[in-house]
């Protein structure tokens, strides 16, 4: 079954048909190429395929393309400013070594803004257990803590 | 580096790779889109153990948009994926190398195991085709523990390997070791499980490939750390196809931690496959399909003793260990074990005699390989855990009873087969003591007491080694190839230099890394530097990324062709400033005329080297443009000492890890930011074995039981601290940058620190032995079985 719908994603309109079944992550990834949003499980706990929909983070795995129909979708391919000026956010993890391999890091990147927009001045601990959904291999978190509050801290100004 | 580091070496370069990385602009394999591209889905034994009678795939074939469903049985032609490490047994005879098939063949040995593919349109038909694949199977037994799996009865996995085993070999002076024992005034014994663990690179495996009519050559993009050793195993071995006529891309990848090193069985079907149906096809594994089908890592069940004089002074060590190998061998399995492994058991001590026997068995579990340390977290865990329980028994201070058994004098040659070049233990231990505040631990620990918390203390001084290899010692030890490395440097003619490694980068950060050190040796702008890895289409040749063994051996192949090109650019200097070659200076990225202000910039020589008016032909070829193979003289040996400090609450038995510190000696360093963060990622994965990870297969039905991350307890960002990390520098002697290595160190130290601090929590309450992960179910339960009167007797 088809499935006809229109949403807005990275601030441009789009329209597309889909298979009934298609999660969002499908559709970012294979008929829009946004494949800056990444799959690493199929149980919805890495955080690999975060977004933001509405200012808020999903994760784009566990969610039917067609449930995102009408929302504002925001892809890691659309944070960055249009001239290339990284957000504060973006800028910190590579200020801070936030990633390695940057598999989970768009995931990481946008599951940090919803983070800090819910949480201005977020401890250690809110941070860490705020970024529970999201998993990274390689760098022990450490340096991704580090980014969230220096990001945290160029966000606010 | 010399005069020519232009300050560069040793500072945190902020990483050229990053920007892609953090704008979605990456591209990994499942990224990758051919024209015309199909997909594949793999049907997969939902048995451990059993025999196929018969498959009819007459549906699937029929489904919506399936080109082609492929069985063991079409696979005419194909061998089985090689081995490349022969390990030779007590008994003098070659190790038991069962057929390791790229589609079964009549039997499937582990859940999971491949049993047909299906190619399609689309990713959902490829599934949904597969679904109506009907085969026939006839359940056998099964059989999951590496040390049930050698007994008298146990369901015998293949016809080629007698009671399961694959060898049972042995390093070291036994008789020796028996009469140190024999005057021993205390031996410690311990028994321990070394868990199994399920690598989970966030980016799980994938594979793209592609065929040309035109000149019948293929294109394979794979998910892979190593993509030249990838080329020749399947192109030598098991395709038999020139290796010409495969291109294999291993483009960004997401993490591999060793379980991206091997050839498997996926990407070798889909370049066999492209052909067939004369489309590209791509597959990407989704995370279910890797618990099942990555090798795995670890696995051991030992018994170890250590044999001490009355002042704790180390005289002997026995150590027996039974290690799984899985249902088939993967590609470097069988010197995860042995090779990696019991050379390793020396640790940082002065111990005179060593033995060690090791038992390889197969089972109906996935392959195991190289994870993270490779062998080397094994023999730490099994050093560390001793020297801790001796300490213990022989009430001597842990920081003490290391000290007095320290190597101080090098090159030291172990009894276990390696000659450590250089070291001092002394150093990183005192640093790690103070960056954990261990003076400060007594009052932490009465302080948690108040609180009816346990408080322990666990130190693990651990050796690797790295850079792999010397090639003839690797060779005499059984390995089927040398392992160089290569590294190409290519100056363009505007001056700009592109490097070419056969090192891989999965997250390490060797654009950053090796741009660093050529710009530093050449004076030029690291934003001229391009770093080209992962493609045996561009890259001359390369044995990979593993064993901590990109800088110190890739590394070094790219110094070595830099001086080439600086003893090039020296002569066609010589040329333009007619002066004599030996005259020539080159500093801060200008030749000049020893003595005189007459110099060439590093662009007008490589100008000059291409689009010359003036050259002397007659002597030197035009072009700047040198590659380099390095193999190097012995092992590197990074070495530190790592101090985890647990409170634990004996209520409901959760391990908190309250301090992390780790003082590393990894030789010279080129960027610390890098190395900083290798040590967190890799602390994070040994926290992970001893906190949380365990793969477990059910032992009735070989049912994988921690098939998702719902079962399988991956380390979280609230599950481990910040870490205290710190270096010492002695460089290492034989290679010109003096670097040993850092990617593995933090997975080697962590668990035996955390499980020495988890013993020291609990002994006291009485509890005597428990294994990794240290879960609060485990923990409780040991907290309740020592607190029953019978235990106390």
């Amino acid at each position: 079954m088809s499935v006809q719908l229109s949403l807005t994603v990275n601030g441009k309109a789009v329209s597309a048909a889909v298979d009934a079944r298609t999660l969002l992550v499908e559709l970012l990834r294979n008929q829009l190429a946004l494949t800056g949003t990444h799959v690493g499980c199929d149980t919805g706990q890495c955080g690999a395929c975060t977004v933001l929909l509405d200012g808020r983070a999903v994760k784009a795995c566990n969610m039917l393309a067609a449930q995102a129909g009408g929302a504002k979708v925001l892809t890691i391919e659309g944070l960055a400013a249009a001239d290339g000026t990284l957000h504060p956010m973006q800028a910190a993890f590579k200020d801070c070594h936030g990633l390695q391999c940057g598999f989970c890091t768009s995931g990481m990147v946008l599951s940090a803004i919803d983070l800090v927009q819910r949480h201005p001045n977020a401890d250690e601990k809110t941070i860490r257990e705020e970024l529970e959904g999201n998993f990274c291999r390689c760098t022990g978190y450490h340096n991704i803590v580090r980014a969230v509050q220096q990001g945290a801290a160029a966000m606010a100004k | 580096m010399g005069a020519n580091d232009a300050g560069l070496i040793g500072q945190s370069v902020r990483r050229k790779e990053d920007v892609r990385f953090l704008t979605g602009a990456g591209q990994y394999t499942d990224d990758v889109t051919f024209p015309r591209q199909t997909y594949a889905y793999f049907l997969r034994s939902p048995h451990a153990h059993a025999k196929i009678r018969r498959i009819d795939a007459a549906k699937a074939k029929a489904a919506p948009g399936v080109l082609a469903v492929f069985t063991g049985e079409d696979l005419t032609g194909v061998n089985g994926l090689p081995c490349g490490w022969l390990i030779t047994g007590t008994d003098g005879k070659p190790m038991n190398e069962p057929p390791h098939p790229v589609l079964a063949q009549g039997k499937v040995r582990c859940v999971g195991d491949q049993v047909a593919l299906v190619v399609a349109e689309s990713a959902h038909q490829a599934k949904d085709a597969a679904e109506t694949i009907d085969v026939d199977y006839e359940i056998l037994p099964a059989v999951v523990n590496c040390v049930e799996a050698l007994k008298a009865g146990a369901p015998q996995i293949h016809d080629q390997a007698p009671g399961n085993k694959c060898y049972t070999w042995a390093l070291g002076d036994k008789a020796a070791v028996d009469a140190a024992f024999a005057k021993a005034a205390h031996v410690t014994k311990i028994d321990l499980v070394n868990n199994r663990l399920i690598p989970n690179a966030i980016e799980p495996r994938g594979a793209a490939a592609s065929y040309n009519r035109a000149d019948e050559s293929y294109t394979l993009y794979v998910s892979n750390q190593n993509p030249h050793v990838e080329r020749l195993l399947m192109t030598a071995f098991v395709l038999g196809l020139p290796e010409t006529k495969l291109r294999v891309i291993a483009p960004d990848v997401g993490g591999g931690f060793g379980s991206k090193i091997y050839l498997y069985a996926e990407e070798t079907a889909l370049v066999w496959a492209s052909k067939k149906v004369n489309r590209p096809i791509k597959w990407a594994a989704d995370r279910s399909e890797a618990f099942l089908s990555d090798a795995h890592g670890r696995d051991h069940v030992t018994h170890a003793e250590l044999a001490l004089d009355k002042d704790g002074k180390f005289l002997a060590m026995r150590v027996i260990t039974t290690a799984n190998m899985g249902a088939y061998l993967s590609t470097f399995a069988s010197c995860i074990p042995t090779i990696l492994y019991a050379t390793l058991l020396a640790g940082q001590y002065t111990t005179p005699v060593i033995y060690c026997e090791v038992t390889a068995s197969f089972t109906n579990t996935a392959p195991v390989d190289a994870y993270r340390g490779a062998g080397r977290p094994e023999a730490t865990f099994v050093v560390e855990r001793l020297v801790h329980q001796a300490a213990v028994d022989m009430n001597i201070p842990q920081d003490e009873i290391r000290r007095r058994n320290f190597i101080r004098t090098f090159p030291y040659a172990t009894p276990v087969a390696l000659t450590y070049d250089t070291g001092n233990y002394d150093a990183t231990l005192d640093e790690a003591m103070k960056m954990a505040d261990v003076a400060g631990f007594p009052a932490r620990k009465a302080e948690s007491a108040k609180q009816g918390k346990l408080r322990g203390l666990g130190y693990a001084s651990y050796i690797e080694a790295c850079g792999l290899a010397p090639s003839n010692v690797a060779g005499a030890l059984g390995a089927r190839a040398g392992l160089f490395e290569a590294g190409e440097v290519r100056v363009n003619p505007t001056g700009s230099v592109t490097v070419f490694t056969g090192s891989h980068s999965h997250g390490q950060g060797h654009e950053t890394t090796f741009a660093q050190i050529v710009a530093a040796k050449l004076g030029i702008d690291i934003g001229n530097v391009e770093v080209v890895h992962g493609d045996t289409g561009r890259v001359p040749f390369g044995m990979g990324t593993y064993g901590s063994r990109s800088l110190a051996v890739g590394g070094t192949a790219i110094v070595k062709a830099l001086d080439k090109v600086i003893a090039k650019g020296r002569k066609i200097a010589a040329h333009l400033l007619e002066a004599a070659e030996t005259d020539i200076e080159f500093k801060d990225g200008k030749f000049t005329v020893a003595g005189t202000d007459r110099s060439k910039a590093f662009a007008e020589i490589s100008l000059a080297a291409y689009v010359p008016h003036n050259y002397p032909l007659g002597d030197l070829e035009p072009g700047l443009d040198e590659t380099a193979f390095y193999d190097p003289t012995n092992f590197t040996y990074p070495a530190g000492t790592h101090i985890c400090e647990v409170e634990i609450d004996p209520e409901t038995g959760v391990v908190t890890i309250a301090r992390f510190a780790a003082c590393d000696d990894f030789g010279n360093i080129i960027n610390p930011m890098i190395v900083e963060g290798q040590v967190h990622g890799g602390v994070a994965q040994g926290l992970g074995q001893a906190l949380l990870e365990n793969c477990v297969y059910d032992a009735d039905s070989g049912q994988l039981l921690t098939g998702s991350y719902m079962d399988y307890a991956m380390p979280r960002a609230d599950h481990v601290p910040s870490f205290q990390v710190g270096t010492k520098v002695t460089p290492c002697t034989h290679n010109p940058l003096g670097a040993k290595g850092c990617g593995e160190a933090g997975a080697i130290g962590a668990p035996a620190a955390m499980m020495n601090a988890v013993h020291d929590a609990l002994s006291a309450v009485g509890v005597a032995r428990i294994d990794m992960p240290a879960s609060p179910h485990r923990v409780w339960q040991a907290i309740q079985q020592a607190a029953k009167p019978s235990a106390r007797a």
